[in-house]
Parts: C-alpha cells; structure tokens; sequence
C-alpha cells in the first residue's frame, strides 16, 4: 500500500541527466501575450519548457522577446528543431540552440526535441532523416528527446540510435485529436522498456484536452508534452492546471494498476441479503 | 561590402568580425548565436572571426515554440 503523500506524489522523473518532480513538458508557442503564457506555465507546474529557434527580429523592433519574460532560473529548457525539413537543417538548429543556452546558463544546453518533419501540411516526422539526425546529434554530445511518429519500430531504431528520450506522437502536431492510436503507443513503451523498464517515452503532440493527457500516462507513457491544448484553449491558465492534474491523475492511476475489463457486471453491493426479488432466483 | 544577413542583403564595414556586426546591431547585450555559412561560430570566436563578402549570416535567438 502506497502512502499518497502529496497531490503531486507520482515519483521522479528522469530525464537523461536530470530529475523532475512534474511528468509534464509545455510549450512556449501560440500564447496571446507573454504575461498569459508565465501564468499559464507557472500553474501547470511544469519544470522542463520547449522553445524554438528563430532569427533575430533585426528590423522590427515591435513584439516581446521571450527571454525578457522567461524566467530562465525556474525551468530547464528544450529547445526544438521545429520547422526543419532535413537532418542537416535540424543538426544545425540543434547546435544554434545549445550555443544559445550555454550562453543563457540554462541545463537545457545540451538538450534537443528533435524534429527532422517530412511533410508541411501534417508535419508528420520523416523517419530516415530523423535517424540520421539522432545519431549525428548524439555524437556531437546533445541528450536527444525524439519526435517521432506512433511506430514501434521506428521508436526503437531511435532509441537504438543513441537518443535519450523516444517521443511518439498521439496524433499530429497541433490536431487536438489526442491517442489516436492507443496499441501502437502500448507497443512503443513495451518495447522500448524492454530489459529497460525506467528508458523515458513521453507522449509528444496531439493532445486537445486533459483526458488525453491522463490516457497517455495511464498507457504507461512518463510523461507528456504539449502547447497548443493550453495556449489555444479559452482560459489556458485554467486549461494548464488541468493537464497538471490530469498528468498526476494518469500516472498514479497507471501505478495503481487498474482493473481487468469484463464484458458482464460485477456488483458492487452485496446479494446476499438482499431483500428484493432477484430474476431467475 | 555586402553580406546576406537573416536574407536579407546588408551593408557592413569591410573586414568586420562578428563581434562587431553583433554590436552595430545592438544586439551585444542579449543572448544570440551567429552561423555564417551554416557554420556555427561560437561567441568565443565572435571577435576573431572576420566577414566576407558575400557571407551568409544567421543571427537567431530564442522564441515561443511547441
């Protein structure tokens, strides 16, 4: 027996070098102020932020810099590849961040949420260039957390490729559409933790709202990433706190181990001595 | 001499660094990483490293992303 000590009691989480209480990663994108997106990063409890690597704004000086609002001290920081179409393009991306982060201080400097995408109007990942990538990334020193799609295999060969973190897709980047396939995400964690049981699969992309959060991590997914469900959602700060409960609710659920389905009832309340007429007795 | 900077095509002295480019676009006090022909060039080698005509710079930093 378990003693829940705290609402936020669903264990540690390990991430390449480093260890979290919160099992969920939120993105910075998509939110209609910066002053929103601190509310809402603070209530979600997350520890680990997904940012994304883009050109100097040199002739605009309108629109708020990230860094001026993000405080850097509170969160490690992972940054993205988003964007990029081609292994080449991401290695880059990947080292322009780190170089960014090693400036800035932030633990994330050695971090990248590999994107290497295939198609612009899904933004499926494109499997053969995102092996290149992880391997070249992983020689070059980054821990690599993975974007990839709901295949089993494919998420194996990534993690056989050196990335420290295998990250399926639930549905497409933004759709809203939660686990669209929840036996593939099965067989993603049984084999990836195979011989392996505490390698880190995190859910990444699709997810709409709280209840998809908590299905990915009663799958036995550690954790989850998301952006658009809060950044887009009416009240995302209210939306924020419900994926931090929803992660924590998911995850003790998963630890807890759930009943067997049945096709026929069980009763919760006792025959006998039931004072009712019972059919067929 | 000109070089392409973020693409755009820009004007810049003749013979400056990256150190330098940095600080006429007063970004010096801010974070920022610098390839030039999709090479990274780290800051340590940002007052060393000299421009040429025609180079393609990237000057990137951080933004909001998923």
């Amino acid at each position: 027996m378990t003693t829940v000590t705290s609402e936020t009691d669903s264990g540690l989480f390990s991430l390449g070098t480093r260890t979290f209480d919160s099992r969920l990663i939120v993105g910075t994108g998509k939110y209609a102020s910066m002053e929103l997106m601190c509310d809402a990063l603070e209530t979600s409890h997350a520890q680990v932020v997904t940012v994304a690597v883009r050109r100097e704004r040199l002739y605009n000086e309108q629109g708020q810099s990230l860094l001026e609002f993000l405080d850097l001290s509170r969160y490690t920081v992972l940054p993205n590849t988003a964007g990029c179409f081609t292994a080449e393009d991401a290695i880059r991306v990947a080292r322009l961040g780190r170089e960014l982060l090693e400036q800035l201080g932030n633990p994330g400097a050695n971090w990248v949420k590999l994107e290497v995408l295939g198609d612009k109007k899904t933004l499926l990942p494109d499997p053969v260039g995102t092996l290149e990538a992880v391997r070249e990334l992983v020689g070059d020193g980054f821990e690599v957390m993975c974007y990839t799609s709901d295949d089993p295999i494919t998420a194996m060969r990534i993690k056989d490729a050196g990335a420290t973190s295998v990250m399926p897709a639930g549905s497409p980047i933004g759709s809203g559409q939660g686990v669209l396939n929840r036996n593939n995400i099965v067989l993603c964690l049984e084999l990836l933790k195979q011989n392996d049981p505490t390698y880190p699969v995190i859910v990444d992309a699709g997810v709409g709202s709280a209840s998809d959060v908590s299905i990915a991590m009663e799958l036995g997914a550690d954790g989850v990433l998301l952006n658009t469900a809060i950044a887009h959602a009416q009240d995302p700060v209210l939306m924020a706190s419900a994926m931090r409960h929803a992660t924590i609710a998911g995850r003790q659920s998963y630890l807890a181990g759930r009943i067997a389905k049945k096709l026929y009832a069980t009763a919760s309340s006792p025959m006998e001595g039931a004072i009712s007429y019972i059919p067929g007795e | 001499m000109q070089i392409d900077l973020n693409g755009t095509p820009r004007q810049i002295t003749a013979g400056a660094t990256v150190s330098k480019l940095i600080e006429e676009l007063g970004l010096a006090s801010q974070a920022c990483a610098v390839e030039v022909n999709k090479r990274l060039v780290r800051k340590a080698q940002h007052t060393e490293h000299e421009l040429a005509e025609g180079d393609q710079v990237e000057i990137v930093t951080l933004v909001g992303g998923g």
